[in-house]
This record gives C-alpha cells, structure tokens and sequence, in this order.
C-alpha cells in the first residue's frame, strides 16, 4: 500500500512528493560494516620506527550488522560501551557512509536518498549539542525552519513540548547553559519530537536524567509510536527502559549484533543455556551476551562484585580500544 | 514552491540564528568593533604623519584616504570572511555539526543563509568603524562616488564568500587545528591584496597572486570611486567590475564543491562527530 506521507505526519509540506510504501519495513540494515582508521602523523621523526601496521590501525566499529524494523516497532540496541551502537545510529543518520553493505528507511537509502532520509527521521544523541548562549526557543525555532516548520506554528509547539517535557516557561527564553545536564537533554528531546519523525533514532537518550523525566521521555515515545506512527531505535544501557519500551531488543558487541528477539525470548533464552527453570533478568542476559561471561570467579573476588569486575574489564577494553 | 519555500525558511534559520548569537555575545561584537575601530585609527594616523616621518612633502589627504579605504576594506572582508568560516567553527565548539549535516536542507541553502548573516554584519562593521575614524580627520570626500563603492564592495562579496566556503573545509576537517590554517590563508589575502599598498611594489613572483585576489580589485576599485569619483558604468570600473564578476561566477560554485568532497570524506571517516 502506497500512502503519501502527509496523511500520517504532523509536517507535512516537509515530505510534500515523498511518498512511503507502509507495507515496506521502516529501517532494513543489510550486512553493514564501519571501521575506523587511527590517523597517521602528518611527519614522522627519521629515527622514529615505522609504527603499526594498517590492520593494526584499523577498528572495526560495526561489523557485519543485519536487522530488519517494521514499521511502528520500537526495537532496543543495547551494548556496552564502544560497541558500535552510536557508529549504526550514525550511519542510519545519514552522517555516516558504510564501509559495506547498505540501510534503507522505508525503501529510500540512506547514502543515495539522503535528503529524502532526511525528512523522516531526527536523532537524539547522548550528548545535548547546542548552542548553549541561545535560549531553548531560540535553539528550537531554528531547528524547526530547518525542517519547514513556520514560525507562529513552531512557536507553539515548541512551548507544547517543553511544558510537557516539565521544563518551565521561564526557562524557555533564558539561555541554556544555565540549565542542568538533564533539562539540556530534555530539550535535545523536545528538538527531535518538534518535527514529528517517521524514523526516530534515539542514542542513550535518557542518560543523566532524574526518574520522573525518564518516565516522561518513555510515555512521549509510546505516544509518538501510537498516535504518529513512528518507528523507534533506541540504544540505552537502561535495563528497565529496555524493558518498559521495547519490542524487540537487540544486543550488539563489539560490532556484532549477538542476540535479538524480543525480552521475553531473550530472558528465556539465557535461563536455557544456564540450565535455569525461571527466566533471568534483562541485567543478566545483557551481561551473559556482551562478552560478560569471561569474567571468572576470581575476578568477582578481586574486585569484590559481578558488576564492579564488569566495569573493570569494560575500562580495560575501552582502554585496549584506543 | 514548497520546496522553495523551505529552502526559504532554512535560509532565514541561518541568519536569525547568528543574530541571535550576536546578540547574545553582545560583549565580544563590542570588543572585536572597539579592536578595529583602534586599529583603523593607528593604520591611518601613520598617514597622517608621513611627512613628519619622511620630511617630504605628502599629500596627506590622499594618503590617509588610501590608508582608510584600505583598512575599512580590510574590516568588511575581515569580518565577512570570519563569518563565512564560523559557519564550521562555530558548530564545531558548540558539537552541533551532526544536526545541522542532518537537516533536510541543501548546503548551498546553508551556506548562502550563514553568508548573507556575514556580509550583514561586515558592512554594519564597517560602517560603524568608517564614521568613528573619519570624524578624527578633515577628509576631503566631496569627490566620493558612494554608490560605486557599495556596488563593488558588494561585487566582491560575492567571491570572498567563494573563499570563505572553500576555507570553511580547514574546520571541517582539523577540529583543532582548522581555525588557524584558515587564519594563514586570511593573511595570505592580507599580503598580496594591496590593503595598504598598491600590487607594484610587491615582488615579482607575488604579483599573480595579487591578481588571483579578488580583493585587490575591489580596494582599487574602490580608491578609483572615493578618491577620483568614477561611476560604476565608467571604463576605469569595468576593469575592476569583470574580474570580479569572473571571480565570483568561479569561486562559489567552486567553493561548494570542495565543500561537497570534504563533507563526503569527513562522512566516510567520522570527522562529523564530536563524541559518543
């Protein structure tokens, strides 16, 4: 069934001529791989030896990734640090080109229709990037006529959002480098819901934000799934989010995606392997999954808990990575 | 008309945006107006000693007149060309680059929106920085062609924004190090442009360089039209008016190109990101 996208979109001169195909998938990532090279010196001292070798310099930051997101899922990438979650965000953002392989949203892909892929998504990274003199109608209005939205319509929406989002309205006009980290976050949230994705991409979205705000980022994402239609990817390292939003959950390690199904499956799954009657905990199939497993007996002691030894190897790793 | 109309309004971001940056580092415009305006002055009080310096006779008028085209010259294409390579740098100090090489909008949309922010904001610079200097000097201007002035200051604008699209690819790539490379080739400009001197006296091997600058062409022009008054429609200005015209026809287009490759590599390597 072929629908022009404006019957299912707050904005729609932005997709005036796009039209979606709904019985496609929203997002098919097909075989995709990124690495990344370290730069070499511009000059090399004479007496310097050679270095590493090219493989050596190379990190491979997604490898061989397929997954396929039907449309109105909210699928979960859940990994540890440096695993390649926000290089596959990126690469679905249009601000990454693949090594191999290809992504496509609703059919249009992401390196060859760009600008098309760019009307129907927005992103929220982990990190609130804006210009933080500006206000947080200053910054939301000029992101909104980037994506075609008029002025007196966008301004309304803006504070809509905000308000709804617990952010006061005198904060609204004041600059945003007087706001705490996790105000700042939420208005990086305001930003991507302001233009009303088909295709929404959040990377750790909820990182450094208090339990309430958690629950009123969580509650906007079920409502832009249920009333507008959207599609979601979400990475997070949040279990209980994981859980309270996810469709399906995929885990992804050092580049590779290990597991994928929904939660239940997932827990069921683990409870198998480990020979358990009752199904483990989201926490313990993340663990079992992100290479966790290696941690012994004598590293628990060592470091005094299962998670305390996790976060040692998990800065060792890091560490190796660099 | 849709699409026109968003490209449109992805236009009027760009230049609401850097106003509202202006406005908000409301302290640093008073710095940077106050730190020409300061240097206007010591530029031209250099004219108007020469002949305590050299014991010639000099015809003051004329030379700091030369001195104060070539400095307000310097000021607009100065701040202009700034402009131009902060649209990278800005959003590079500020890791806002992912969301703005996200948005459904094409780069000559956002390059002509942060550009016509810039050539705002440097002629109200240079404005400014023109009437406090002029007012320390009896200048005899009664000869001015003022609308030939703005035609080619204008003009001019035209390829410096070329330039400074070309320049915006330093940032781009060297997160650190862009903004200074982009600095050597504002200097390079500086030198071989005639800001305060004419071209002749430049060595040999420097004077294509001069005449590859856009700059020059606009400061000669503009000395022809103040000093001696020549209309735009005058033959003096013409040979001013067609390299420049040629000038910008090449380095626009030529300027998003290499913007274009450099986006491309910068997305091939991951140089858009700031972290995560």
């Amino acid at each position: 069934m072929h629908v022009a996208i404006h019957e299912v979109v707050d904005n729609p001169s932005l997709l005036e001529h796009v039209v979606i195909d709904t019985s496609k998938n929203a997002v098919v990532i097909e075989e995709v791989s990124k690495s990344f090279k370290k730069s070499k010196p511009l000059l090399r001292l004479p007496w310097k030896q050679e270095g590493e070798k090219d493989e050596k310099r190379a990190v491979m930051a997604v490898d061989n990734v397929t997954l396929t997101v039907a449309r109105r899922e909210i699928v979960g990438i859940l990994g540890s640090n440096g695993s390649g979650k926000s290089t596959l965000i990126r690469i679905l953002s249009t601000l990454l080109l693949p090594d191999t392989g290809y992504v496509t949203i609703f059919g249009y892909d992401v390196v060859k229709d760009a600008h098309i892929v760019q009307r129907l998504i927005n992103r929220v990274s982990v990190e609130a990037s804006f210009f933080k003199k500006l206000s947080p109608m200053e910054n939301l209005i000029y992101a909104a006529r980037l994506y075609n939205m008029p002025g007196p319509e966008a301004r309304k929406r803006i504070k809509e959002i905000l308000t709804r989002l617990g952010i006061k309205e005198d904060r609204i006009k004041a600059p945003l480098e007087n706001m705490s980290r996790g105000m700042q976050q939420k208005v990086a949230i305001a930003r991507a819901f302001l233009t009303s994705p088909i295709v929404l991409l959040l990377d750790e979205p909820t990182t450094g934000l208090d339990p309430r705000s958690k629950i009123d980022v969580q509650n906007f994402v079920n409502e832009l799934r249920d009333v507008h239609d959207a599609t979601i990817l979400i990475t997070t390292h949040d279990m209980d989010e994981a859980e309270a939003l996810c469709d399906r959950v995929a885990i992804i390690d050092q580049g590779r995606i290990v597991a994928l199904g929904t939660v239940d499956e997932l827990k069921r799954k683990v409870a198998d392997i480990r020979g358990q009657a009752t199904p483990v905990t989201m926490h313990e199939v993340f663990m079992h999954y992100t290479a966790a497993h290696l941690i012994t007996e004598a590293d628990i002691q060592r470091y005094g808990s299962w998670e305390k030894a996790f976060d040692a190897y998990e800065a060792l790793r890091e560490d190796e990575e660099e | 008309m849709s699409t026109m109309m968003h490209q449109w309004r992805a236009t009027y971001a760009f230049f609401e945006r850097n106003w509202n940056l202006t406005r908000r580092y409301w302290a640093w415009e008073l710095v940077w107006l106050v730190y020409n305006i300061v240097n206007g002055l010591s530029v031209t009080f250099i004219g108007e000693s020469a002949q305590l310096v050299t014991g010639a006779k000099v015809n003051t008028n004329l030379l700091i007149l030369y001195l104060l085209i070539g400095t307000s010259v310097w000021t607009y294409l100065s701040v202009s060309f700034d402009g131009v390579t902060d649209i990278i740098n800005m959003e590079r100090w500020e890791g806002t680059i992912e969301y703005t090489f996200m948005a459904p909008i094409s780069r000559f949309t956002h390059m002509v929106g942060s550009c016509l922010y810039a050539v705002v904001h440097g002629m109200l610079f240079t404005f400014l920085q023109l009437i406090v200097v002029s007012a320390f000097f009896h200048l005899d201007l009664s000869h001015a062609n003022y609308v030939t002035a703005i035609f080619l200051l204008l003009l001019g604008s035209i390829s410096f924004i070329g330039f400074g699209i070309a320049t915006a690819v330093l940032p781009l790539l060297f997160t650190e190090k862009g903004m200074q490379m982009s600095m050597i080739v504002r200097a390079v400009i500086l030198l071989v442009s005639g800001v305060y001197y004419p071209i002749s006296v430049l060595p040999g091997w420097m004077q294509p360089a001069a005449r590859i600058s856009p700059a020059t062409y606009v400061l000669e022009g503009l000395r022809v039209a103040i000093i001696q008054g020549q209309p735009i429609w005058s033959p003096a200005i013409w040979s001013y008016t067609w390299p420049l015209i040629i000038t910008g026809v090449v380095s626009v287009p030529l300027g998003v190109f290499i913007f274009s490759i450099a986006e491309r590599y910068a997305k091939r390597t991951g140089r858009l990101k700031r972290n995560g």
